[in-house]
């Protein structure tokens, strides 16, 4: 079968083949991170772009997908897919679409590899691109976030499609062939999402204004290697040579682009249960992780999460979040066999490798960074119904603050989740009534729940728009704390102003005939 | 040489017919684009990189890829735009994207243009009454393009014919060197808009100077 292609183009195409199936795999898991993708066009070639476009490598990524692929290549009955799935909150997952890469036996002989083929492998990307924005898991991973979070896995061998349902359907994005087999690509996707209507997943609300800088390099650490590869040279047609491609992928790039940081991936599934989402914390007031990266780079991993085959057990995924310094913050991941934190890759984590207790200690603190990486961390971890916290730490949800009602609470054991088992009617006044009396000033767990589910605002129908004002109504419902209603700074601007009463009142005193004479004229 | 020609039908509301035609548009010249030749001795050349990005559409349910390139965007919007000015509320109109080479000829003859393959987009525009027709609107008009560009992709993965790779100096015959970070094919937007009763202007032209000439 290779006798046909020289030594160089068997070589060549190997790589084409490779590098095609890495790239295959990072446009279609970029394409479910839930946002936007954009890469720039560089009209000189900076070598390290493979088939001429510019697609990101995500490490984990290439990592998850060289060890799928173990060294081998994709070829005849050995097919590399991968499987993009959704989880809900409560743990329930349903197989969304496989891409295959496959490869079968009828090859073209007289294709030249060094030119005809890497183009239209290149086509064949662009196809990709196209494509992925156009299969229905592509809109469910754009709304992912609060109620669920779309999970990829990489397999190499024989395709498996019976998790996807009866009437699963199957697009073809394109075909290259070459002279060792025609390489194809392709999508089967489920079209039965009965499971997904009885919950209404695909009417949730659009999330508002929670953005994750996915690409946010852990800082310190992990040099991305700049070169991978050289320019490809092409000798133009009238050239009588066989067109030798330039390119030179060297071992390095094989081996050592990715490897800087420990094979890891954050795997964060959300199971039912005590695990609530505190409402959005006050900037001043909350401390999170080290280095911004760090957490923006825990945050795309966990949404991006990678479930290994042999699912070992639903892990418990506890949110704790307090509000304050000094209280224990952070996202804590139960242990498990394949759990590792993507943050234990950037150098200067105090508490990476191997702690797999704790993204973050207790009692420390730390400098948090921008806004909605404080928001994103509260988009990512579980929420139970919009409003439902975990009491735990919030102690200055006292009586006089304004938004008091609206306190988050906890609920303790799955039997109250209304997730799981939704209350028959909405609760309406009593949580409230039950909340305005409870005087418990630390707050911490003595209130009652407050549970609102399935709120329907008498005035506007959300069958229609689902961004409504009912949506809008739920998100800002908690709204942070005021940061001159906490408690140590309310006390000291108290003492400021008592003191600074007597010299005030000595001045209007000396003014008063002004004051007066304002007086009447106002009159 | 056969040119080969495709046509693709569409049926929208009158605010979407801006994005629904870019998004057919971009999708074609994403696969007819390249990055910059950098020809160097020896008859080598290098490509340049293409960017994509992701481009979500405001009146409909759809999410189109279009290459990262300011001014072929400005090139599009802007043929796109006079043909949407030119439809009317509920017309029928068809706006062709054409990909050509250049072949010289001897003077006084003018170069010719060979068009290798032409993308036809036939538009009909509806008038809707009210926001729910329109929200179930966006909805499949969304899932409309998503098919048109899975045809797009068929038709592209055939990899039937294109022009041979040029040298330096042909390579203006061929790709459109005129952009500054891509280079697509040579190509040219042409547009017919058909007047409500169901003939095309250019025809209704067409027969009134043939009458004319006939008297």
């Amino acid at each position: 079968m290779d006798s046909d292609l020289s030594p160089q183009d068997k070589k060549d195409l190997d790589k084409f083949i490779k590098f095609f199936a890495l790239k295959t795999v990072q446009v279609i898991v970029q394409a479910r991170l839930g946002e936007k993708i954009c890469t720039r066009s560089s009209s000189s070639p900076t070598g390290s772009d493979w088939f001429n476009l510019a697609i990101k490598d995500i490490p984990e990524v290439t990592h998850e997908a060289k060890k799928a692929l173990a060294g081998q290549l994709p070829g005849i009955g050995r097919s590399m897919c991968v499987e993009i799935s959704l989880k809900t909150s409560e743990g329930d997952s349903m197989e969304l679409e496989t891409w295959c890469l496959e490869m079968n036996e009828k090859c073209d002989k007289d294709i030249k590899v060094s030119y005809t083929v890497y183009n239209r492998l290149s086509v064949l990307l662009k196809s990709l691109l196209a494509i992925t924005r156009v299969t229905p898991a592509y809109k469910l991973s754009r709304k992912q976030g609060h109620d669920y979070v779309i999970l990829y896995r990489i397999y190499f061998g024989e395709v498996q499609l019976g998790g996807l349902g009866e009437g699963f359907q199957t697009v073809r994005v394109g075909v290259v062939g070459t002279p060792v087999g025609t390489v194809t690509l392709s999508c089967a996707y489920r079209t039965n999402l009965a499971f997904m209507s009885s919950r209404q997943f695909e009417r949730s609300a659009p999330i508002m204004g929670i953005i994750v800088d996915h690409f946010v390099d852990a800082p310190g650490g992990n040099p991305r290697p700049i070169n991978m590869g050289q320019p490809c040279n092409y000798r133009a047609p009238d050239d009588e040579d066989g067109g030798a491609l330039g390119v030179q992928d060297s071992q390095e790039v094989c081996t050592t682009s990715f490897s800087t940081s420990p094979p890891s991936q954050c795997v964060c599934t959300l199971s039912p249960s005590p695990s609530k989402l505190s409402k959005p914390l006050p900037l001043d007031s909350l401390q999170l992780p080290l280095a911004p990266g760090l957490v923006a780079h825990n945050l795309y991993a966990s949404r991006l999460s990678y479930q290994p085959a042999p699912a070992g057990g639903a892990t418990e995924f506890n949110t704790n979040q307090g509000l304050h310094a000094g209280k224990e913050v952070g996202m804590v991941l139960a242990p498990g066999a394949d759990v590792h934190l993507t943050v234990e890759n950037a150098p200067n984590t105090p508490s990476s490798s191997g702690d797999e207790e704790g993204l973050l200690r207790s009692g420390e603190g730390r400098s948090v960074s921008p806004s909605d990486t404080v928001e994103s961390l509260n988009a990512f971890t579980r929420k139970v119904g919009a409003f439902v916290n975990k009491p735990s730490n919030q102690i200055t949800v006292g009586l006089d603050l304004p938004f008091a009602a609206f306190a988050p609470r906890g609920l303790d054991s799955e039997e109250n989740d209304p997730m799981v088992n939704p209350p028959d009617s909405p609760p309406s006044q009593s949580p409230l009534q039950a909340s305005l009396h409870s005087q418990g000033s630390d707050g911490s767990g003595q209130q009652d729940d407050f549970v609102m589910v399935d709120f329907r605002p008498a005035f506007s129908k959300d069958d229609l728009l689902p961004m409504d004002l009912g949506t809008f109504y739920r998100e800002f419902q908690n709204p942070p704390q005021l940061a001159s209603l906490s408690l140590h700074t309310s006390s000291q601007s108290m003492a400021d102003d008592l003191d600074s009463l007597p010299e005030k009142l000595r001045v209007y005193e000396k003014n008063i005939d002004e004051f007066d004479a304002f007086v009447d004229m106002l009159q | 040489m056969n040119c080969r020609s495709e046509v693709l039908e569409v049926t929208v509301e009158a605010r979407q017919v801006e994005e629904a035609m870019l998004a057919l548009l971009h999708t074609i010249l994403l696969h007819r684009s390249t990055g910059k030749f950098h020809y160097k001795k020896e008859g080598t050349y290098s490509i340049g990189t293409v960017g994509t990005q992701d481009i979500d559409c405001d009146f409909i349910d759809f999410t189109f890829v279009r290459v990262s390139s300011e001014e072929l965007d400005r090139a599009i919007r802007k043929a796109v735009s006079e043909f949407k000015d030119a439809l009317s509320s509920d017309g029928m109109g068809q706006i062709s994207l054409e990909f050509y080479q250049k072949k010289k000829s001897r003077w006084p003859f003018s170069d010719e243009c060979i068009p290798w393959e032409v993308w036809s987009i036939k538009v009909n525009t509806v008038n809707l009454a009210n926001e729910q027709e329109r929200q179930i609107c966006r909805e499949k008009v969304g899932e409309k393009l998503g098919e048109k560009v899975i045809n797009v992709v068929e038709v592209i993965n055939r990899h039937e014919y294109l022009p041979k790779m040029p040298t330096q100096s042909e390579v203006g015959n061929v790709f459109d060197t005129s952009l500054k970070d891509v280079q697509p094919y040579l190509y040219k937007i042409t547009y017919q808009i058909t007047d409500s009763l169901g003939t095309s202007v250019s025809t209704t032209m067409r027969r009134l100077i043939k009458d004319t000439l006939a008297l």
